[in-house]
């Protein structure tokens, strides 16, 4: 029986050898991916034994890390918590970081390679190790003013600096508070998470670059004016704009808004058909200009491009193959065209800055424990949507919409707006959503703002864009050029 | 021809005292550094506990210089070394409960308890139990003991259901209550039954009968026990749900039928018979189905985030990834994130505090556990001997196995636990007694044989194996109806 013993001496000598490269898999081969999985709260709690960096809005922390007296360490908590909870995100011992929390995690925790040289310094002084501040693009005013101006609506509001990129306010409703979820009793934690996933108002969503992407509706047709212009047509270009239009390949009949006429005539201009947002022309516009004509145009604007700002944005959609009633209906918005509030004010800024898009970006600056730079965010030109001619008459286009069109609840008596409104339907039965996008000052633009509020808001299903979304825009707008 | 060798066989006592020393100075000075690392200072009963765990051991080699002078002089310092280093761990997780403020922490205090009644039981049945054969006399007494204690849990309200299996009892023995796995114990049963009827049996289980694609394979009508063994191990995976019982018995019988016969293909329809009837089992029954998903996929979210789910395996692979190379130090990680950690995930705990370095050397310490077992198991003159310590050795490296491989995700998690290291008074208990049935059958196998008798005695000086030499003739001393091993290596090499 020596023989079988033997061999099985072998076999139990291969086990073992089985086991440490098991072992060896798990805690050396393994171990970075492990490490970095945001649900290994060890990586938290060893973080947390560490000073965090501040999360700064012009000059003040909304997130920040104080000394406590648990395992622990440290506790995060956030300044007006639901205002900026779509930016900062949480930092959760639960559920790992999220937003800035995340994407700027290894600046926050002090472990980038750009702070090598803080941590060098702060190994050779002695002095206790601090994460790096994190300095966004936020204006807290604009962000207050735009939270204020949304009320208890649900929707979002994005802001952005039209000639850098740089955003300055993102606002999603129905909105949570970080500090809840940054607590350090797991439990209670893990109660208000489920309670925050389970309702079906989805305040966890930031509605504003990552939510469900929303049909875009009319702002929609300042991409199909765009592709218009740019195929050579100008504003004054008469279309034709039918009461009823008969779609193609189909028994369906496309009306306008409340069923009215877009001109006596049956032909109107290009500027005048965007002015009043007649959705027969630009659907007819659309069949000329073709799909491909439209992707082209949408792509050019960021349509199916990824982005982060550094949060990863949700991509806006233009349909890959729609038959001709399809691409009529996607010409105006809606059919399957999906858009994030951001990818709109990212239309309305590219056209503000004379065709050319700048990156949208959050984070302004990265700052050590004592306060040399060590990331600054440049503007970087994305790309250029439109020719510079094409930016003009759109501008001037979108000037009619506010001052004579459907946009007129976006005046500022003083400052000339640029608009374009939106009523998205999403089904028969519900509200539409109102969209306004735009940009101030018309003759030398800032700031271009998007404004979506879901299901018409507090008007429901008499909501238009310029009734509900114009006016929070406005007040925006008036908050940045104070 | 070998003949009587004057050479004289070193019992090994002193080296064993030696050893002894060392792995004390590691159990107890892994407890000092938890209270350092922890509290800041000693523990306050430091002397009183290292006093309790040196009179243990000292005790036992004492009782081996009376009782057994020439065992194994390794097996009981690896032991202790390894108990003493689970009872740090334990210790060092009761300090983390506490901190948290759970109710019960004083895991360690009822370990030392458990190692104390294990320690003397081990001397018990070292004392009582004067030559190992003589446990083959109740070869069928200890199969029924063995199929009453695997049953126990499913009866009810004496079994309690702990993490989905159904594999504890629950006990109350005057202030120890708390849950007992018979299985545990049902192991050193079966060890007894399988050794005492395959040594019977195994020259009709090594008949040859058809050979397939080169593989020698018995005669179908010798399939019986293994497709018994088999039936057994399938009904526990499917009724108590646990794959780590059901597993650990039919290795234990896989390996000593392959013991026993020789025959290779014993193991290759063992393996398929297993893995067949464990994949019916995960297609038929949906929560043996959901164990299996929930390691193939265990760090997908959808698992991560369920009940029951793959949460306790994934924050035992974080708490070992966070330990990397060196470990964190004890009582600088955090072990406790991970529920049972002082139990069936100890082996992540001692991961993430002592590191893959600290790991691999309690796998060392486990895989010369289970070496000297089958070097015994080689020593030993009687066939029953060979076969019972084997299993022994083997199922204490099987366990081993299906333990870490569990933790370390290779295999399907199991509810077993780790011999001596992980806490629980049934696995301690069960293990000290295999290690004191390792030590009494080692006694005999390394004992010269006495010149008293006046018949030609094989070679046994310090490599006793020998003693199997073909052409020597096997030497059986108080049982005549010992089977007098001539298959030796002599009939296969």
């Amino acid at each position: 029986m020596n023989t079988p013993l033997r061999r099985l001496a072998t076999v139990v000598l291969a086990m073992f050898g089985i086991l440490v490269g098991g072992a060896t898999w798990v805690q050396f081969v393994q171990a970075p991916d492990l490490n970095a999985d945001p649900r290994n709260v060890r990586t938290l709690y060893r973080e947390y034994g560490n000073h965090r960096g501040p999360i700064v809005v012009a000059g003040e922390a909304v997130a920040s890390s104080a000394p406590i007296d648990d395992p622990f360490g440290y506790q995060r908590s956030y300044l007006n918590g639901p205002l900026y909870a779509p930016v900062t995100g949480y930092y959760s011992v639960v559920y790992g970081p999220e937003g800035i929390e995340r994407w700027m995690n290894t600046e926050l925790n002090g472990s980038a390679d750009s702070l090598f040289y803080a941590r060098l310094q702060d190994l050779v002084t002695g002095r206790q190790p601090l994460g790096a501040s994190v300095e966004l693009t936020i204006d807290p005013v604009a962000q207050q003013a735009a939270w204020d101006a949304l009320g208890d609506q649900s929707g979002a509001v994005v802001a952005i600096d039209t000639t850098t990129g740089a955003i300055l306010a993102m606002v999603s409703k129905p909105s949570y508070d970080p500090n809840v979820l940054a607590s350090h009793d797991m439990a209670a934690v893990t109660e208000v998470w489920a309670a925050l996933q389970a309702s079906p108002e989805r305040p966890m969503e930031n509605r504003a670059i990552a939510g469900r992407t929303y049909p875009p509706g009319s702002t929609f047709k300042l991409v199909t004016a765009a592709a218009a212009l740019e195929s050579g047509m100008t504003s004054d270009t008469e279309i034709a704009a039918p009461t009823q239009l008969q779609l193609p390949l189909s028994s369906s009949v496309l009306r306008n808004f409340g069923g009215a006429p877009c001109s006596s005539t049956g032909t109107t201009t290009l500027a005048d058909a965007l002015r009043i947002s007649c959705n027969t022309a630009f659907a007819q516009l659309g069949i000329d200009l073709g799909d491909d004509a439209l992707r082209a145009q949408a792509e050019a604007f960021g349509f199916d491009t990824p982005l982060n700002v550094p949060m990863r944005v949700t991509q806006s959609r233009f349909p890959a193959d729609p038959d001709a009633p399809q691409t009529a209906l996607s010409a105006i918005g809606q059919y399957e065209v999906s858009v994030t509030p951001l990818q709109m004010a990212m239309v309305s800024a590219a056209i503000a800055n004379g065709g050319v898009q700048m990156q949208p970006y959050l984070v302004a600056a990265v700052r050590s424990q004592d306060l040399t730079i060590v990331q600054q965010t440049e503007p970087t030109q994305l790309g250029r949507p439109i020719s510079g001619g094409t930016a003009a008459a759109l501008r001037e286009m979108m000037v009619q919409v506010v001052e004579s069109g459907t946009g007129r609840a976006a005046q500022i008596s003083g400052i000339q707006v640029a608009g374009k409104t939106g009523t998205a339907q999403t089904a028969d039965d519900v509200a539409p959503h109102a969209w306004f996008t735009s940009f101030a000052p018309a003759d030398a633009p800032r700031v271009a703002v998007a404004v979506i509020v879901e299901n018409g808001g507090s008007m429901g299903n008499e909501a238009t864009g310029g009734a509900v979304a114009a006016p929070i825009a406005r007040a925006v707008i008036q908050a940045v050029l104070r | 021809m070998a003949t009587v060798s004057p050479h004289r066989v070193r019992p090994g006592r002193n080296g064993e005292l030696g050893l002894l020393v060392l792995a004390l100075s590691l159990g107890t000075g892994a407890y000092a550094l938890v209270g350092l690392a922890t509290t800041g200072s000693l523990p306050a009963d430091i002397f009183g506990y290292s006093a309790g765990l040196i009179a243990l051991s000292l005790g036992m080699h004492l009782v081996l210089r009376w009782r057994a002078p020439y065992a194994d002089p390794v097996i009981l310092p690896t032991v202790v070394a390894l108990n003493g280093i689970g009872l740090a761990m334990i210790y060092r997780i009761d300090f983390a409960y506490a901190a948290r403020g759970r109710e019960v922490a004083d895991f360690a205090e009822r370990q030392l308890v458990w190692t104390a009644i294990s320690v003397v039981l081990a001397a018990v049945v070292l004392i009582a139990l004067r030559d190992h054969r003589t446990l083959r006399r109740y070869t069928y007494t200890a199969m029924v003991v063995g199929l009453v204690l695997l049953v126990l849990p499913l009866v009810p309200g004496l079994g309690v259901e702990i993490n989905g299996a159904q594999i504890w009892i629950r006990l109350s023995l005057g202030g120890l209550d708390g849950s007992f796995q018979p299985a545990e114990v049902a192991k050193i049963a079966f060890a007894i039954f399988f050794a005492g009827y395959l040594v019977t049996t195994r020259d009709t289980l090594a008949l040859a009968g058809p050979r397939l694609l080169g593989l020698q394979l018995p005669r179908p009508r010798d399939l019986g026990p293994i497709l018994l063994a088999w039936l057994a191990s399938l009904g526990i995976l499917v009724f108590q749900s646990d794959l780590g019982t059901s597993l650990l018995f039919f290795g234990l019988f896989v390996g000593m039928l392959y013991l026993a016969t020789e025959r290779l293909s014993w193991v290759v329809i063992g393996l398929m018979l297993f893995l067949g009837g464990a994949a019916v089992a995960a297609t038929v029954i949906p929560h043996v189905g959901t164990r299996f998903d929930i390691w193939l996929h265990a760090l997908g979210d959808e698992y991560y985030r369920a009940s029951p789910g793959s949460g306790q395996l994934v924050g035992g692979l974080f708490g070992m990834a966070s330990g990397g190379l060196f470990g964190t130090g004890w009582g600088e990680g955090r072990p406790d994130l991970v529920p049972y950690a002082e139990s069936d995930f100890i082996v992540a705990s001692m991961g993430e505090e002592l590191g893959l370095t600290g790991l691999l050397a309690l796998l060392v310490l486990y895989l010369v556990l289970a070496q000297r077992g089958l070097r015994t198991a080689i020593g030993v003159r009687d066939g029953f001997g060979k076969l019972f310590a084997g299993g022994m050795a083997f199922v204490i490296a099987f366990q081993c196995f299906v333990v870490v491989g569990g933790v370390t995700r290779l295999i399907p998690l199991t509810g077993l636990t780790m011999p001596f290291l992980a806490y629980g008074g049934s696995s301690l208990l069960a293990n000290w007694v295999i290690a004191a049935l390792l030590l009494r059958i080692s006694d005999s196998a390394r004992r010269p044989a006495d010149p008293a008798l006046p018949i030609e005695l094989p070679d046994a000086d310090e490599e006793p194996s020998r003693a199997e030499a073909p052409h020597s003739t096997p030497v059986s001393s108080e049982h005549e109806t010992e089977l007098i091993d001539l298959r030796g290596e002599g009939t296969t090499s």
